[in-house]
């Protein structure tokens, strides 16, 4: 790990309107450190992940990642918003696995994972197929290569997003509520392909989880949001035997009353 | 007496060759209008006002003015302007504005039930918009709305006689002249009809089959 922070979050801010979503976020992630989101609905945590990968304008602060600014962009000398072209330089170091998946309906799995390098990275389609059924091969689906994602349990279908989103070669990884639409028998197979990612990868990983067990083994820190605001921050073991604040300790309790 | 067969076996060959022209139009001008639609759809898409705005205005337009009219205007006013179309030029052309406008709001009806998550998802693996659109989009949001721009196909179809304001030389126009000529128009009209109904059954049947197509290769 070297000192520069892979991710930034700088005095951002976001609302919607009136409402504050976001505010005064002030976050460090270093280069290879599994980040664990936690906290009510509502307390901005998917918001993060999703200004992160730009799916959400900021209303103030800076983003930076890697080093160079992902919100903004340097012109004579003073940060300016970032126009297109700019985002898209940033976003090729950032990759998203989604909710609901998100996958390409019309596609099989193994075009999925080929679409984005073909069109985005310019791999000649050869290439592109090798690197697809590697990934696919890697998160357990080598034999599903030409099914579509209909034909595929939710499992399936997350572990090909995930693949998916490999196959452009990012930097940073996020993970948003990667099992909360899944059936409780699939949640394992798609921890276990994350938890793959974490030692054979060398990635920087923003996950929003409300899987507590996975977040305290596998985070190497945990951020407690709440009202917009991280709340608590610590190593898991501290944050989750010893929380500090009391929002953190009835949000904990209220979690594991629930499992 | 009201009907004569003799007549009505000498121009039968007559309008088969004039229902040539009436297809050309129809087809070329279907062509016409399911890439203007698509157009105007995604243009009107756009976040930037002066883009979109200009579209929307277009459309409304078109659809609040008689396509008889549009088809004058690009005959007999559009020359003023140093604009010289042959008439069925101009006929294709605004039988294809007229229906692109009307598709359009079709093609939005399909752009606008893609789910989010397919726009975001886009976004996350840094797809151009270009190829968000061609890859992502519109693949997902035209064969669900076939059937409803095969509707438009039939209609435009049956608006073709309008072209004979301008003298193009299709089924409607061709029994207009043979009946200016012998002074008989029941059977050039009956028949133009019939050569519609029988167009317009076969439309809709390779519409329904396009659409079974579509269903079984789409899901």
């Amino acid at each position: 790990m070297n000192d520069q922070p892979m991710v930034h979050f700088e005095s951002v801010i976001k609302s919607y309107g009136q409402l504050v979503v976001l505010d005064d976020l002030n976050l460090k992630v270093a280069a290879g450190e599994k980040v664990a989101v936690i906290g009510p609905s509502g307390s901005g945590k998917t918001t993060v992940l999703r200004m992160l990968m730009t799916l959400e304008r900021i209303n103030g602060g800076v983003i930076y990642v890697d080093g160079e600014p992902l919100t903004h962009m340097p012109r004579n000398g003073q940060l300016v918003p970032a126009d297109n072209r700019h985002l898209r330089r940033m976003r090729a170091k950032i990759g998203m696995v989604f909710q609901h998946f998100n996958l390409f309906p019309h596609m099989t799995a193994l075009k999925n994972c080929m679409e984005a390098p073909v069109t985005v990275l310019k791999l000649p389609k050869a290439e592109a197929e090798e690197r697809a059924r590697e990934l696919l091969n890697m998160v357990g689906l080598g034999d599903k290569l030409n099914h579509y994602p209909a034909q595929l349990s939710g499992g399936q279908q997350q572990r090909v997003a995930i693949a998916r989103a490999l196959a452009m070669r990012p930097k940073v990884m996020l993970f948003d509520e990667v099992t909360s639409a899944l059936d409780p028998e699939l949640v394992g197979e798609v921890l276990n392909v994350i938890r793959k990612l974490g030692s054979e990868f060398d990635l920087t990983m923003l996950m929003v989880t409300h899987q507590m067990g996975f977040a305290k083994e596998f985070a190497d820190r945990v951020c407690f949001f709440y009202g917009g605001r991280i709340a608590e921050e610590g190593r898991p073991d501290d944050l989750f035997n010893a929380p500090k604040n009391e929002r953190t300790r009835q949000f904990l309790s209220a979690v594991l009353e629930a499992s | 007496m009201f009907w004569n067969w003799d007549y009505t076996w000498e121009i039968v060959p007559i309008l088969a060759e004039a229902s040539i022209v009436t297809i050309e139009a129809t087809v070329l001008g279907f062509i016409l209008a399911a890439v203007v639609g698509l157009l105007l759809a995604i243009l009107r898409m756009s976040p930037r006002q002066w883009v979109s705005l200009p579209a929307a205005g277009f459309v409304e337009f078109i659809r609040s003015t008689p396509l008889l009219i549009q088809i004058f205007f690009i005959f007999f006013v559009l020359p003023e302007f140093g604009i010289t179309l042959g008439a069925l030029t101009a006929g294709v052309l605004a039988l294809g504005l007229h229906y692109g406008s009307y598709c359009s709001e079709v093609y939005r009806a399909g752009l606008e039930n893609v789910p989010r998550g397919q726009w975001e998802a886009s976004t996350a693996l840094n797809l151009s918009p270009y190829h968000t659109f061609r890859d992502i989009i519109i693949p997902q949001a035209v064969p669900p709305v076939v059937p409803a721009l095969g509707n438009y196909f039939v209609a435009l179809f049956k608006e073709t006689p309008l072209l004979s304001a301008i003298a193009v030389l299709e089924l409607m126009q061709t029994a207009k002249i043979l009946g200016s000529e012998t002074f008989r128009y029941t059977e050039p009209i009956t028949l133009v009809g019939l050569y519609f109904l029988v167009f317009s059954l076969v439309a809709a049947a390779l519409v329904r089959r396009l659409e079974y197509w579509l269903k079984q290769r789409w899901r």
